[in-house]
């Protein structure tokens, strides 16, 4: 266990160190940042000023570690708006954990209920119905899929709230109506992508030797599937569900943030993208870089948890 | 990254040559290779049939756009009709279900059918110039890293880790937005900011580590067998070896992965074209027009419905044939992506 939380927290330094390095590069082929941020009509003095504040006029190695010092003390201020990033995801990200959280539980146990009810019917018309349902779901993109229920739910027909975020300790029905169309919209992919990979490997294992010990030995059919069928086949599920997650809580339901107008961590690094404001976008890609190897590494512990053969 | 290793497992399923015969229930004449057996079982499955032939359907009206244009309702796709397109009130006219505007018009009177055939172009065109560029990154350097492991894979893993660690959206526009204002210049050609080839590398590049590491960790499995031993004693080259031997033994996991990589880069598209770091104004592709759509939508909703139907449309043809040819070529495996 120790030696699996010094080699997992080395393996984390270097991801976020090579993820910070990436992003820094990528934005440095833009030419003359110092003008797209003094405005309209800069004066050669103010262009001078941002230059210097920036460290504009200095080596990329040299700014890098300028700005990285500056997110390590959480001193690091947004170009535009001269906000503290740190401060700014700190209030988006109730905003993007209700998003997951919900979302979550929703893609989890609707994936796994349609999963193992197309393995259970495989081939039967339920499955073939589950099948195209979640196919449909894989091939619909998140924003159009958000945009038709909001428009027509929302605005149209009045009969939920499209979008917008109201704060759970404002108002607790109110924050859950609100979300309920974007926790929808999110979980549709995953659903489809979760019950199709859990059909897979329930079919794979129901023709395991131990499978067919259990049936011989009189169980029912229910205390097979849920037993022994599904404590093995929720293994794969299980890391998809951390690594998804990871990426939703760190920032990556952009679209789904962006056409429900939540002010979430994702919506804060598109707009910040957008605006070619560094700071916001090289924090948040971090911290979403942490979730992943976190979230990573807790999957790991549960997998120990699950499946005793498993060391860590 | 390394997060846990029963996800790579997901992935890294190696389609065994000797199991394809043993389907269940099916008589296999003898002396079929693989792939004339796969085309049979293809050729049963209707339904992935069905759907790939919508999708061929629709990639021929796309083809077909200035015809359409030209003879048809008579405008190009960026022509504005603010006289005849536009209501009393300014706003666009819905369906028509005539030549002109057939589905309508949007915002600055431009023909919704001509455009959404246009875009279909930019966005199919997008879709399969970024599947090649993954396909082909991916299989040079999943066999390079798998064949020679070593330092060598270290890097190449590494890598692949990297890219897959970075939300994709969010490297996405970061790559977008920043190669939309910079170019790119990769020595031999240069690409200006509003180049259609831009989003397709970008696309093209992201995915590159999901055919990658599924391609390496089957290479690292064939590289042990028998026959390359058999190959390295007739004194092949790593290339002949690499080449010659291991590409046919992974091609048809490549093949699996083609439309699953297609599908994905259309809705790539689509949504890094909606959040404005993919294709660029006034070039058309349908996730621009779903976009602008959304804008006008109280007024306006075909606007946005129209793109997106036709949007779906496209990539569930693409899914459900690919789906088929999945099932065709290897009835165990389960390879999926995810976004």
């Amino acid at each position: 266990m120790g030696r699996f939380v010094v080699r997992r927290g080395l393996s984390m330094i270097g991801v976020l160190f090579a993820i910070s390095i990436l992003t820094f590069l990528i934005f440095t082929a833009i030419p003359d940042p110092a003008l797209r941020l003094a405005g309209r009509f800069p004066t050669p003095a103010t262009i001078a000023h941002i230059n210097h504040q920036w460290g504009f006029d200095r080596p990329v190695f040299i700014r890098y570690v300028l700005v990285m010092k500056l997110i390590f003390t959480g001193q690091i201020i947004s170009y535009t708006q001269q906000l503290n990033v740190v401060h700014q995801i700190w209030i988006d990200l109730p905003v993007t954990a209700s998003l997951a959280i919900g979302a979550g539980v929703i893609w989890l146990s609707m994936g796994i209920l349609f999963g193992v009810l197309s393995a259970w019917r495989a081939g039967h018309w339920l499955d073939r119905a589950l099948t195209v349902l979640s196919l449909v779901g894989v091939s619909m993109p998140v924003f159009f899929l958000g945009a038709v229920l909001s428009y027509y739910l929302g605005d149209k027909w009045g009969i939920l709230p499209a979008g917008d975020y109201v704060s759970f300790a404002t108002s607790p029905w109110q924050w859950f109506e609100h979300l309920i169309l974007p926790w929808f919209a999110l979980s549709v992919l995953f659903i489809g992508v979760y019950s199709r990979v859990l059909r897979s490997t329930i079919l794979d294992t129901i023709n395991d030797d131990y499978v067919r010990t259990a049936k011989a030995k009189g169980l029912t059919e229910r205390q097979v599937m849920v037993r022994h069928v599904l404590r093995n086949s929720l293994i794969p599920i299980v890391s998809l569900f951390g690594l998804d997650f990871a990426a939703v809580i760190g920032g990556g339901a952009i679209l789904t943030e962006t056409v429900f107008n939540l002010h979430g961590v994702g919506q804060y690094a598109a707009q910040s993208v957008e605006a070619l404001d560094i700071p916001p976008v090289l924090v948040i890609t971090m911290f979403g870089a942490f979730m992943v190897v976190l979230i990573g590494a807790i999957v790991d512990i549960l997998y120990a948890v699950l499946d005793p053969r498993i060391r860590l | 990254m390394s997060v846990s290793p029963s996800h790579d497992s997901q992935v890294e399923v190696v389609p065994e040559l000797h199991d394809w015969g043993e389907v269940a229930g099916e008589e296999i004449p003898p002396g079929l290779g693989p792939y004339r057996l796969a085309w049979r079982r293809l050729k049963r499955n209707k339904v992935a049939l069905a759907f790939g032939g919508l999708f061929l359907v629709i990639v021929i009206l796309c083809v077909l756009a200035p015809v359409y244009a030209n003879d048809i309702a008579h405008t190009g796709p960026n022509d504005e009709h603010v006289d005849t397109a536009l209501n009393q009130f300014g706003l666009p006219i819905g369906p028509t279900w005539h030549a002109h505007f057939f589905l309508g018009a949007d915002n600055v009177g431009r023909d919704v059918a001509v455009r959404l055939l246009y875009g279909g172009r930019t966005s199919l065109q997008i879709g399969a110039e970024a599947t090649l560029i993954t396909i082909i990154f991916a299989t040079l350097l999943g066999i390079v890293a798998g064949y020679f492991r070593g330092p060598l894979d270290g890097l190449i893993s590494r890598a692949f880790e990297l890219i897959w660690a970075y939300p994709v959206y969010l490297l996405g526009i970061a790559l977008g937005v920043v190669l939309a204002i910079s170019g790119l210049d990769l020595g031999l050609f240069k690409l200006s900011g509003n180049s259609l080839q831009i989003p397709a590398i970008i696309i093209g590049f992201i995915y590159i580590p999901y055919v990658g590491k599924a391609v390496r960790g089957q290479v690292l499995g064939l590289r042990e067998r028998e026959f390359i031993d058999a190959a390295r004693q007739q004194g092949l080259g790593h290339t002949r070896i690499m080449f010659g031997e291991i590409l046919p033994n992974v091609a048809s996991t490549i093949l699996v992965f083609i439309p699953l990589i297609m599908a994905n880069a259309i809705l790539t598209e689509a949504g890094l074209s909606f959040l404005g770091a993919g294709v660029r104004p006034p070039n058309a592709s349908w996730g621009t027009m779903i976009g602008d759509g959304i804008g006008l939508l109280p007024a306006a909703v075909h606007t946005m419905l129209v793109p997106g139907i036709m949007l779906v449309l496209c990539v569930l043809g693409i899914n459900v044939f690919g789906d088929g040819v999945r099932d065709a070529l290897d009835p165990r495996a389960k390879i999926r992506i995810e976004h």
